[in-house]
């Protein structure tokens, strides 16, 4: 069994992040392991413009963003294990990897950090009936047949959910000449990015259906057509609002899933809401010495959150494998209050946060005039007004650290939406 | 010419097709899919049945329970995943009890051993997650879970192994008697033979009609399934059954051979022998009928369904040589217990072929054994190392929700039945069963099929037909800024 300081499971935005700030912050001995031939995550299919406009102050596409942060790891002589899978990690952080060199290996982990990021979420946990033809996709794997293989996956195509990538890959689509007739989403507003819905959908005319969703496919070897309906405000389809669209090819885009099945097994808690790790202000899970960040942790819109994130787990990663990181219980409990959906940290430790705290949240409906209010046990610390919240963009609160030393002795922290305006 | 065409790739014919093989005889197993296992042998509920159910002296009585008794050499020659973990009916009140009698009664009557009606403590002692208010269940130790494709490839491998043909893609369009036998004509050639046995499923009555019977029909009934996440295997250690209807034998919640949870099917009478489509009234009333057994059965943990055809000819299997020519062995009507008789059928129709005039003596070198794709997930990580050091495909996992290694599917791609399309390959090596249904591992088996076939990505298909998976290259389109 070899032993290394951080390994960082999972090479893309959050594992190059956190393995770069492992390194920043002193450790010495740090390595990725990646399942893909090469870093980047799905980055590198991601070859839209949009990215690193926060941290970068510049737009840059997927596989850019990702070559910034490849050169950094190199410069900062990050190790990386490529094109091999992670079978197990235990309580104790012992991780079993298997490649085509090596074989099976166990590797020793002073601290880990899961980095794993997401998986989309199919066609079967919808369960949507109908036939079972060739030609339905979720809109990542559309995007890798055609940004990385070169291939068309349809020519007439419906479009089923309003995440971000599914608004991309109908944009992208258009531009190859494919037909994409409409979007349809179940939810009365779109779970993705105001910009992607104005710059994909709206610049092309592609109609987005708000309430609608597919309740039937069919089609006995490629997809003929789906049949789509407007649903009622408990999401069931209104009969008599069906209509036949003839495609060829049925994209989903209906949301993302934490991929937790390694997590899960060596016992980290896991947020039932989000589907990911309950973690601290320094991204430590429930296991000591664990880390979690990125997608992983929580679904994230913007690569540039998921990178500040990351940080801040590699950081902290790196001072637990150097033994100096305060490992007392943090004191504040971090809560959700009403109209807020979950929240990301669980927990914050003052005596290990430097300057300031982000809180990273979603609301749970749309809202306007609203204001967030954020309160401790002691009382309400401040409102602040907000014009229009939607749940595909995250919302976030940074608390200064003096600040929050200044009320005293507090144990919670809770975010809400308050509903008047104010 | 062949001594012996069998019509269907079914389990039930490819059990035939194995059973023929031990014999010195020439043998060609034609299916019009590109895989066998392709209809109803793929979407079942996948039990081995004790055999309680069948009316005693019916031929669904005998055979179920001269399978149930092959299934275990069977699964172990051929290397199938068998697990004779039992079965049980629940009562949920006295009605149910007096049903729960008389199948005790009917089974003993069939011969199966073991039957005992166990009470309420036992029951949810064995159990756990079945609803409170069943308040007994009829156990029988014998009824088990087999993965019905794996058993009717393992099958028609084994008679590939030992000399038989296989030949997909062959959809029968006419049937010519002749003084030597017949000429069986496919969508690509005439097959001459000695001998045919019809194993063709929902199209059984069809094909018998090519030469004149008329004397059965066949009426797919539909039966719709969902599957749960392997991280809800938890709710059912055994088969689960409700007391059965006039339409079957209900909605049962059983574990797989795999880990998942299967629940359905429900039973509804069709007139489209290629209706596979699931209906959300009938995803609906599937779940909840489960519900009733294991309330804790919730669609938020289906990762897929689907729908799957029963060959209903009235009330037992029409097994028999036709009346119109001897020569020519009806095997229709096999619906449940259909899989777990398969074995007892393929020897009831060797020997129907006998009493017909073909004579053989045994395969002095018949080989009984098959061996599966190595299952690197379900090994010890000495044999995983093994694996890997003797070829290092194995060390590089394709399929992350099922942990497949590029070593099974390329195993699966060069079997004795060359795996060709995404489903053929996802059968064998069950790359894409997992929870993210293929949206991972995908393009990866695409690419690896590509290049050990030669088959061009943009030609693969997902099971065969026109089913291709891509359209063609990119820029083969119109351009966005050229539409009118």
């Amino acid at each position: 069994m070899t032993e290394h300081d951080v390994v960082v499971i999972g090479g893309g935005p959050a594992g190059l992040a956190a393995a770069i700030a492992a390194r920043q912050a002193g450790a010495q001995d740090v390595w990725i392991i990646e399942r893909d031939k090469r870093l980047g995550g799905i980055l590198q299919q991601c070859i839209h413009n949009g990215f690193g406009l926060h941290i970068f102050d510049e737009e840059l596409t997927g596989p850019e963003y990702a070559q910034r942060y490849i050169d950094l790891a190199e410069e900062q002589g990050v190790h990386a294990m490529l094109d091999t899978m992670v079978l197990d990690i235990t309580p104790d952080r012992v991780i079993t990897v298997v490649n085509k060199k090596e074989g099976l290996q166990t590797i020793k982990a002073k601290a880990l950090v899961l980095a794993m990021g997401c998986r989309e979420r199919s066609r079967g946990a919808l369960n949507i009936p109908g036939t079972r033809p060739a030609g339905i996709f979720t809109a990542g794997t559309a995007q890798r047949f055609v940004n990385m293989e070169g291939y068309m996956p349809g020519n007439q195509i419906v479009v089923l959910g309003s995440g971000d990538i599914g608004l991309i890959m109908a944009r992208r689509l258009t531009l190859e000449g494919a037909d994409v007739k409409m979007v349809c989403e179940i939810m009365p507003y779109s779970s993705g990015l105001k910009r992607n819905i104005v710059q994909c959908l709206d610049d092309f005319g592609i109609p987005l259906r708000l309430n609608y969703t597919v309740v039937d496919i069919r089609g006995k070897d490629r997809v003929e057509g789906v049949t789509v309906a407007a649903v009622d405000e408990n999401r069931r389809p209104i009969p008599g609002s069906e209509e036949y669209v003839p495609c060829d090819t049925l994209l989903l885009s209906v949301g993302l899933i934490p991929e937790n099945e390694l997590s899960r097994s060596a016992g980290v808690e896991l947020n039932p809401i989000t589907g990911g790790p309950v973690v601290d202000e320094s991204m430590q899970t429930s296991i000591a010495g664990v880390f979690a960040c990125g997608n992983v942790v929580h679904v994230n819109d913007l690569v540039d959150n998921v990178s500040t994130e990351s940080a801040i787990a590699g950081r902290a990663a790196a001072l637990y494998a150097l033994g100096t990181f305060d490992g007392s219980t943090p004191g504040i409990t971090v809560k959700t209050g009403p109209g807020v959906r979950y929240i990301v940290p669980n927990a914050i430790n003052l005596a290990r946060v430097e300057d300031s705290v982000t809180l990273y949240f979603r609301v749970d409906n749309v809202y306007e005039n609203a204001a967030l209010r954020v309160s401790t046990d002691k009382g309400v610390l401040f409102n602040i007004k907000k014009k229009i919240m939607v749940p595909g963009e995250m919302q976030h609160i940074k608390l200064k650290k003096a600040f929050l030393e200044k009320q005293g002795d507090i144990t919670e922290v809770t975010v809400e939406v308050a509903g008047e305006e104010v | 010419m062949y001594d012996v065409v069998i019509i269907g790739g079914g389990v039930t014919g490819s059990c035939i097709a194995r059973e023929l093989s031990r014999y010195e005889l020439s043998v060609c197993l034609l299916d019009k899919e590109e895989d066998v296992a392709s209809g109803t042998s793929k979407a079942n509920s996948a039990i081995v049945h004790a055999g309680y159910d069948a009316k005693p002296g019916s031929l669904q009585a005998r055979l179920n329970v001269e399978g149930n008794r092959l299934m275990e050499d069977w699964c172990a020659e051929l290397d199938v995943p068998f697990k004779r973990m039992g079965s049980l009916v629940l009562a949920f009140n006295d009605e149910d009890m007096r049903e729960l009698d008389n199948l005790m009664r009917q089974g003993e009557a069939n011969g199966v051993p073991g039957l005992r009606i166990i009470g309420k403590d036992e029951l949810h002692a064995m159990e756990p997650y079945v609803a409170d208010n069943a308040i007994a269940g009829l156990y029988a130790p014998t009824g088990g879970i087999v993965c019905p494709y794996e058993l009717t490839i393992a099958a028609a491998e084994n008679a590939v192994v030992n000399g038989a043909e296989v030949k997909l893609g062959r959809m029968v369009k006419g049937i010519r008697r002749t003084e030597a036998g017949f000429d069986v004509e496919t969508s690509q050639e005439v097959v001459s033979a000695r001998y045919v046995v019809d194993a063709a499923g929902v199209y059984a009555d069809d094909i018998a009609a090519m030469i004149g019977d008329d004397s059965f029909k066949v009426k797919p009934r539909k039966g719709e399934y969902c599957i749960l996440d392997k991280a809800k295997g938890y709710l059912a250690r055994h088969v689960i059954f409700q007391p059965p209807t006039a339409m079957g034998k209900g909605v049962l919640v059983t574990p797989t051979v795999d880990g998942n949870i299967l629940v359905g099917p429900n039973a509804h009478d069709i007139d489209d022998k290629e209706d596979t489509a699931t209906t959300a009234a009938g995803l609906s009333e599937v779940l909840s009928t489960a519900r009733k057994s294991v309330p804790a059965v919730s669609e938020r943990d289906v990762i897929t369904s689907f729908a799957g055809l029963r060959a209903v000819s009235g009330s037992d299997f029409v097994i028999k040589p036709s009346d119109v020519d001897n020569r020519f062995i009806i095997v229709g009507g096999i619906c449940s217990p259909g899989l777990t008789s398969a074995p007892a059928i393929a020897r009831m129709v060797a020997g129907l072929l006998r009493q017909a005039g073909l004579e053989a003596s045994l395969k002095a070198d018949f080989n009984p054994i098959r061996k599966d794709i190595p299952r690197f997930r379900e090994m010890s990580d000495e044999e995983r190392q093994k694996l890997i050091a003797d070829d290092s495909a194995f060390g590089r996992i394709i399929c992350r929700c099922e942990t497949v290694t590029e070593g099974e599917i390329i195993n699966a791609i060069k079997r004795p039945i060359p795996a060709l399309t995404l489903d053929a390959i996802k059968r064998r090596a069950r790359a894409g069963m997992g929870r993210c249904q293929s949206g991972f591992c995908m393009p990866r088996v695409m690419e690896i099929l590509a290049r050990e076939t030669g088959i061009p990505a943009d030609e693969i298909t997902k099971k065969g037909g026109p089913s291709r998976v891509l359209v063609g290259p990119l820029n083969k389109g119109v351009a966005y800024d050229d539409r009118a």
